[in-house]
């Protein structure tokens, strides 16, 4: 009873509070805002004014969509936050004390959301480039070991189930941050690890190309992750056992 | 007697005694209560432990994260340089396997590890000296009873002279006073067990005491606050009013912050979402609700009023632009008046943790946010987002001055080369 009459008085607020005024920069949907106070959605307000109120990303190129990414990828990700295991001091610290049901219960949510594709980054015209990010995403480089990003991550770059993510809608500092980290071991998936494998055998360049190529992608949003097909994957992935 | 009776005779006797086996031994039976068997002794003194080894947060400090559990190497950091905490499992070599209950009761009571060296007071044991002997034994029944792990334990990383241990006869003269619990007659059964728990496992002292320049914490000040070294974190004062003193809260709005996590009068956050985590979510209601009457009643340092709202102490540009960003940013979940939604989302008008003396908790909120833990209770609690990224120096030190004094609340300003200092620590 008393609880309703919180929820009551929570839904009163939040009727009487000023609507939330639009940033300059466009940034509404990363400003907290909710409908009901026992929900879902009321409880990951701790995650949007990074990646936006449906999971969608802001304009800040370091923070990544997370909308529509496989739950698996999104709950192994969230774990490896919890426990250390990936390290971004300011994840880490956010989830550090939340139980397994309720991180995976934060990803079903952010991997069942579905909008729309932010603006891709404008790119600075370079045809070499973006000629090698074009042939390392859809064809891989068969002479360096290297399979075509698409093999994985969808024909669409939009992840398989269970673990691997979609690509789409990243912007190219945080793509080339991460191929950076897994090649130096400072990010690392399951054994055996298909990401390490490959981004060791990247180069600055190549991470660079692939990154800028992979930020102009922009999918249908109502496109899903893939489902697992073990067969035709080029390495074996720890993260889709 | 005809042969032919005795023969029916001996054939019913037989056959009653074959019923009464059939009966007795009939297969498939269990004892009807619907309890479960009664746990042995040793059972019941290691589950006995384990709740008194959860009690001590003993967790938290003796694991690496994601690492074996007690096995230990977990770097601390203090003023005097890192300590490496040591392997607890019950491992022959590496771990205290060849301790014995005497040792163990020792080490707690005394500080003084089996092997005669002191231990550096990083270990609670001038609260544990507190703990019975019987309550000793116990956790070490139960520490006997986890997996061994083979880990061996790593060196200190102590500047000089911290380094040698000689100092510590110092320290321990200055600030360590030997001796178990003495429960006060005067006071409740229920109090005591509060005190017990409180001043002994729990050690809160270790925060919620200051620490001085030498590491020690003085009983005059006991539970008056301080900032937590290496962490920089403030814990707030437990005697005062005006700080996390909970002379004004209800019992269970107490027990519902230490056991949930959330009450309708705050929430825990930081270091504390740490103890609430691993340790205190763990408690009995009863022992919860003990601690709570115990806190409540520690004795009020300061009964002078708190000061009025210093809102004309502000700038009305700064004020302007933190109502500004209030109401852009925190009233959807705040509430205009800061009246919050709790205990989901805390209030923050007449919230103490907002308005007292020092601004660090509040800044560290509004630039990193915070989930509190998620606990029996309270599995899936609401977050706060981060603004480091959203707001610059002036805007989060407007807004953090403004809620200070917003709505009657009697905080003073905050400047932005406070918010900057913070800024560049990790969250944590």
């Amino acid at each position: 009873m008393y609880r309703t009459g919180i929820a009551l008085l929570g839904t009163l607020l939040l009727l009487l509070a000023p609507l939330p005024r639009a940033h300059a920069q466009g940034q509404a949907d990363a400003i907290p805002a909710f409908k009901k106070l026992d929900s879902i959605e009321a409880r990951v307000q701790g995650c949007v004014t990074c990646h936006g109120q449906l999971g969608q990303g802001t304009a800040n190129g370091y923070f990544p969509r997370i909308a529509g990414k496989p739950a698996g990828y999104l709950y192994n990700q969230l774990v490896a936050f919890r426990d250390g295991t990936r390290s971004y001091p300011p994840m880490n610290y956010l989830v550090a004390y939340l139980p397994d049901p309720y991180l995976k219960e934060i990803a079903e949510h952010f991997a069942a959301q579905r909008p729309a594709y932010q603006p891709a980054e404008k790119a600075p015209a370079d045809p070499a480039a973006e000629q090698r990010g074009l042939l390392l995403a859809t064809v891989g480089d068969a002479a360096k070991g290297v399979p075509a990003c698409v093999a994985c991550h969808g024909k669409n770059l939009t992840g398989m189930d269970p673990g691997i993510p979609g690509l789409a809608g990243l912007r190219t500092a945080y793509i080339a941050g991460q191929l950076t980290r897994w090649r130096v071991g400072e990010r690392k998936a399951a054994d055996p690890d298909c990401m390490k494998r490959i981004a060791s055998r990247l180069s600055d360049a190549d991470i660079a190309a692939v990154a800028a190529w992979l930020s102009q992608q922009t999918p249908r949003a109502d496109a899903s992750p893939e489902p697992s097909n073990l067969v035709r994957m080029p390495l074996a992935c720890g993260s889709q056992r | 007697m005809s042969k032919t009776i005795r023969i029916v005779i001996a054939l019913i006797v037989l056959a009653l005694l074959a019923v009464a086996a059939l009966f007795l031994l009939r297969p498939g039976l269990l004892p009807r209560t619907g309890a479960a068997p009664e746990a042995s002794a040793s059972t019941q003194i290691i589950s006995k432990g384990e709740y008194l080894a959860r009690a001590g947060d003993c967790v938290a400090c003796h694991t690496v994260p994601n690492g074996p559990v007690f096995a230990g190497g977990r770097a601390m950091a203090t003023p005097f340089g890192n300590l490496y905490v040591p392997n607890i499992t019950p491992d022959d070599d590496t771990g205290i396997g060849l301790w014995t209950p005497d040792e163990f009761y020792r080490m707690m009571h005394t500080g003084i590890s089996r092997d005669g060296k002191l231990l550096y007071p990083a270990m609670p044991f001038a609260s544990y000296t507190q703990v019975t002997r019987d309550d000793s034994d116990a956790i070490f029944a139960y520490l006997m009873s986890v997996p061994p792990v083979k880990q061996k334990n790593r060196d200190h990383e102590l500047r000089f002279p911290f380094n040698n241990r000689e100092l510590l006869i110092g320290w321990r003269t200055l600030y360590f006073k030997e001796g178990e619990f003495k429960p006060d007659a005067a006071q409740s059964v229920e109090w005591n067990r509060g005190a017990y728990l409180v001043k002994g496992l729990g050690h809160c002292a270790m925060c919620h005491t200051a620490v001085n320049a030498l590491g020690g914490s003085s009983e005059s000040k006991a539970f008056e606050g301080g900032m937590i070294p290496n962490q920089n974190w403030y814990a707030p004062s437990l005697t005062s009013n005006r700080e996390a003193g909970l002379g004004e809260w209800e019992i269970n709005e107490i027990a519902d912050l230490l056991q949930v996590g959330v009450s309708h009068r705050g929430t825990v956050y930081g270091p504390m979402a740490e103890v609430v985590y691993n340790s205190l979510q763990y408690m009995s209601d009863a022992d919860t609700k003990a601690m709570a009457v115990y806190l409540k009643g520690l004795p009020q340092k300061d009964g002078a009023p708190p000061p009025t709202s210093q809102a004309r102490l502000v700038n009305p540009e700064v004020m302007e632009v933190g109502r500004k960003v209030y109401v852009a940013q925190c009233a959807m979940c705040h509430g205009a008046e800061g009246r919050g939604q709790p205990p989901s989302f805390p209030l923050l008008a007449g919230n103490r943790s907002i308005t007292m003396a020092t601004p660090v908790n509040p800044i560290r909120m509004v630039l990193n946010g915070g989930y509190p833990p998620g606990t029996r209770k309270n599995p899936r609690p609401h977050g706060m987002p981060p603004f480091s990224h959203v707001l610059d120096d002036e805007q989060v030190a407007a807004v953090v001055t403004y809620i200070r004094v917003a709505w009657g609340n009697s905080g003073t300003p905050v400047t932005p080369s406070q918010v900057n200092d913070l800024r560049k620590l990790l969250p944590e």
